[in-house]
Order: structure tokens, then sequence, then C-alpha cells
């Protein structure tokens, strides 16, 4: 792999860009590997990446039946944070903070990451009390997030409307400063080069069809849009889809597929110097390096794989946006597209052992995948590599929906996060 | 938006007046105390999320606030058919073909 550096783009300037070569390969797939892993995310191609990486297992693929990035990777809102309330969930999105500070350098790879602070809006006393208990959370377990009063908050992100007389008033805010944004496309191709790199096959176009297992019920492969490849393990993080296949190694999750919606407006210079969401209304909004804004919305309320959504869920927190930010009110809307989350009933993410052997899962991130797909890629790598959970991941059962420890962070909201 | 129609209103109206409910057909069982943790884990968590054909049940919320079931296709988002609560699951391939039929006969 040829290293990227400020030597490297100089030398390029001189000879016309002529001698960049493709980042990753796109190799045959082999007859078998010793790890499969479904789905060409983030997450996927994270966890191929670790493992090369930190357990030295090199004869892997990768399999995605689009382009690597294409589905939620590159249709998220790219928010970085932390400051969920309960541990299991503060462990593994803290763990994944970390790697986000360090992750530009570890992949040789600019992923962009910006930590501008993010700011949860609240505009109640309901919210209030929600938001402290949150901080009080996250300092004893070391996490950085304080409280802002209204001015202090005007303060730090001067478009925002304060006044007392708004639609929704705003009665303080939550601010984790180390919390913000990354590249999502530049995730997905920073750990598809560092995986390749290390001998990861990264086999696009690839629709995964079935999976076999012998007569012992372990997992021997998969049948694919090219063909039977045989596996020792297979992962799943497959997002929206995820169910559809542990559906074909006859295995039921408890996972539902909604629309999630975001859109972009035009260009503008910069104005808006942090990330702010608001849940009671919400509304979720940054502002990318290109200038435009990013704004994401609320799901569908039905299930669906059609990677659209209704539009009355845009309107609706294109309505909050204009209240919160007035000043924003003719700025014109340029795309808008649909992502499909994978949602579990305690709006927490499942990643573990699967009652088939071989088979591990790692679904259920929901609207909020992007954040942590260090930490669950490097996780998920572990628990493939050593047939058990991390300690930081070891709450994510997929059978705590039997055993009752749900942990509950869809109560802890009140609302998709 | 979807456009829904109400088996009871026999309207067929905006999804906003609507809310989806979740699957259809899943029966409480009478037991609920003696049953096991496999069996309430299976009644109240597991559901089908098929890619395709499902059952699901929706709401008329702001209309006549009854309760009614559906037949949807989740990939093209389209309504086969509803019906009203307690019905049995509707023949969704007869309605296809009486739809293709139909289109042969013009």
């Amino acid at each position: 792999m040829r290293k990227y550096s400020v030597f490297a783009v100089a030398r390029e300037a001189l000879r016309g860009h002529k001698g960049w070569g493709p980042q990753w390969a796109s190799p045959e797939p082999r007859k078998d590997y010793d790890v499969i892993i479904i789905g060409g995310g983030g997450h996927g191609l994270g966890a191929a990446y670790y493992l090369a990486k930190e357990h030295g297992i090199t004869n892997v693929a990768v399999l995605e039946k689009g382009w690597i990035g294409g589905g939620n990777t590159g249709r998220n809102t790219t928010i970085i944070r932390s400051n969920y309330l309960y541990e299991e969930s503060m462990d593994i999105y803290e763990h994944s903070l970390k790697l986000w500070e360090n992750l530009s350098q570890d992949l040789n790879y600019n992923v962009m990451y910006s930590p501008r602070g993010v700011m949860m809006l609240s505009h109640n006393i309901h919210d209030q009390q929600s938001f402290k208990r949150h901080i009080n959370a996250n300092r004893l377990y070391g996490i950085d997030n304080e409280w802002l009063t209204p001015e202090q908050a005007k303060a730090y992100c001067p478009p925002l409307d304060i006044a007392k007389n708004a639609r929704y008033p705003i009665n303080g805010a939550a601010l984790q400063r180390r919390g913000g944004t990354a590249r999502h496309d530049a995730v997905a191709w920073g750990y598809a080069r560092g995986a390749s790199d290390r001998g990861v096959h990264i086999i696009q176009n690839c629709e995964v069809t079935g999976i076999r297992r012998d007569e012992s019920g372990r997992v021997t492969g998969v049948d694919t849009s090219r063909g039977f490849i045989g596996a020792k393990k297979i992962g799943v993080s497959a997002a929206g889809h995820s169910s559809v296949l542990m559906e074909m190694a006859g295995v039921r999750v408890p996972l539902q597929s909604q629309p999630l919606q975001a859109l972009v407006s035009e260009p503008l210079k910069p104005i808006f110097p942090c990330v702010v969401m608001s849940n009671s209304v919400h509304a979720y909004i940054s502002q990318s390096d290109k200038g435009e804004f990013v704004i994401g919305a609320g799901t569908d309320q039905y299930n669906s794989y059609s990677q659209t959504g209704g539009l009355q869920i845009i309107t609706h927190t294109l309505d909050a946006i204009c209240e919160l930010f007035p000043m924003f009110r003719r700025v014109k809307m340029m795309r808008q597209w649909g992502g499909i989350v994978d949602v579990t009933q305690d709006r927490s993410p499942i990643q573990g052992i699967t009652p088939v052997p071989g088979l591990f899962l790692n679904a259920g991130w929901g609207t909020g995948g992007f954040k942590a797909t260090p930490g669950s890629a490097n996780l998920f790598a572990h628990l493939i590599a050593r047939g058990e959970p991390h300690r930081l991941a070891a709450g994510l059962t997929l059978d705590r929906f039997r055993t009752g420890r749900l942990i509950d962070e869809a109560a802890a909201a009140a609302v998709a996060h | 938006m979807l456009l829904i129609y109400c088996p009871y209103c026999e309207e067929e109206r905006s999804e906003l007046e609507f809310r989806n409910a979740g699957d259809a057909h899943i029966v409480r069982p009478a037991n609920i105390a003696e049953i096991s943790d496999e069996e309430f884990e299976e009644f109240f968590f597991l559901r089908q999320n098929p890619k395709g054909l499902i059952f699901e049940r929706w709401r008329h919320i702001h209309g006549c606030g009854r309760f009614f079931n559906a037949a949807r296709d989740t990939v093209s988002d389209r309504f086969y058919t509803t019906y009203k609560a307690g019905e049995p699951k509707p023949d969704v391939a007869a309605i296809l073909k009486g739809e293709q039929d139909k289109g042969a006969a013009r």
C-alpha cells in the first residue's frame, strides 16, 4: 500500500496526478475463507480491518451486494457522540469515540473527524431533567457532557433562536464537546484500503442468497450471486437486511426495518459551528465542509425496505429547523434520501453469538450506527476471532430479549437516536 | 406518503390519519403468567420483518379510531388490500391474479 503523505501529494502534483493506484483490490472470490463478513459498510469493512490488524486473521472476505459504503454508511448524517445513559451503551460508544480521535492516523486516510461539539436542545422541564440525568451519569463514568444555559447555548451556536416566545422555546442544552462529525465515505474507503492492504478480499456486487450449515448445525459457507463460497465463520453486519440474512440461517431476531430519511441543502458559507440535535421536535443539523446543511429526520412508522420515506416526515423536521434557526428559512434543499435502519425494541444494538455455531451477528444499530463504526467494528472483530464478546460489548447479547436484561435507551431518550 | 383504505370508513385517506401498529394476527397467550421465557420472547419481541409481503395492523387514529389489518409489500410499499380486524388473512395471490385477469380483459 502506498502511504499517503504531504510528500506523496507534492510528488503527484508534479506528475499530473497520474501515479495514484486503486485504493483497494477487487479480486475474484476464493473457494473458501476463514471468515466471511456479510455487509460492506463501515461496520463490516472495519471488522475485517481489525481482524487482520489486531487478530492476525487475513483469510477474510467482505461480501457486499451493491458497492461498499452504499448503504447506511453513505446515507447517515455523520453525527458522533457518546453521551448515552446506560453503562453498556457508554462503554461501546465511548470506545468508538476514542478510536475516532485517532482514526485518520491509524488508517493513514483522512476521515475528517471534526470534534466540533454536539449540542442537544432542551425544550421543557422533562427534557431538562432527562438531560441532567444523562450528564451526571456520563460524568460519573468519565465521559464529558455539560449543561448550558440558553445564553451559553446561543454563544456556542449563534444561529440559534432562544427567544422566550419562540414556538419551541429553549431552556438549556447538553453539550458534548468531543462529539462532532466525520466524512462517512472516507470511513468506508479508509477501512477498505487498510483491510485490502492486509490481504482481505473485498467483493462487491455479490449478494448472499443463502447460508449453508452442516449436520451439526455449524455454518459451512454462503450461496451468493457469484456461486458458493465456503467459510468457517460468518459475521452478519448488514443493517436493515440483517433479519433477512438471519432468517436464511433459521434464526429469528427482534429487528424491525424502517426507512430513515436525511437531506442536504444548497452549499452556504461556513455559518454553523457545531451539531445541534433536538429530540423533542426531532431535528438534527450540522454543516458539512462543503457548506451543505446535513439534516436528519425521523423514521417512518411502518416497516419497509424501499429506501425512501414519506414527505411529511422531512417536512416536519424542516418546520422545526425553521423555527429553531429562523435565518435558514429561505435555504433551499438539494437532495433527500432514505436508508433502511434495523431497530430493536430497546433501541440498543445486538452484537454477539447466535444459536448457530460459527455465525455472529452485529445489528440493531438503528438510527445511530455511524458514530459506533470504529468501536463496533473493533469489538465485532474481537467477537469473531475469539468466539466470545469483548468485555465492552458483553451486554449487547441477542438473548437479552429472553432473559429480560434489556438496555432501555428507548425509554431513556424517548425518541429514536 | 401512503394512501390507506380504511375498511370501516370505506374510504382512502392519507397516512397522516393512521398509526401503524406492527404485525397482525399475533394472539396474546391466555396463560401469560405460565408461559416460558422463550414463549414470551416469541410473543412479545420476535416479529416477521419480511422483505416482501407483510400482514400488519393499522389504526385509523384520526378517523374512526378503529384497528384494521393490511397486506402490504415492504419493497414497493404497495397495499394489496386492507381488511377488518378479526377477519382471516386474505389470499394475496388470488388478489394479484384477479388484477392480472382484469388487465388482460381490457
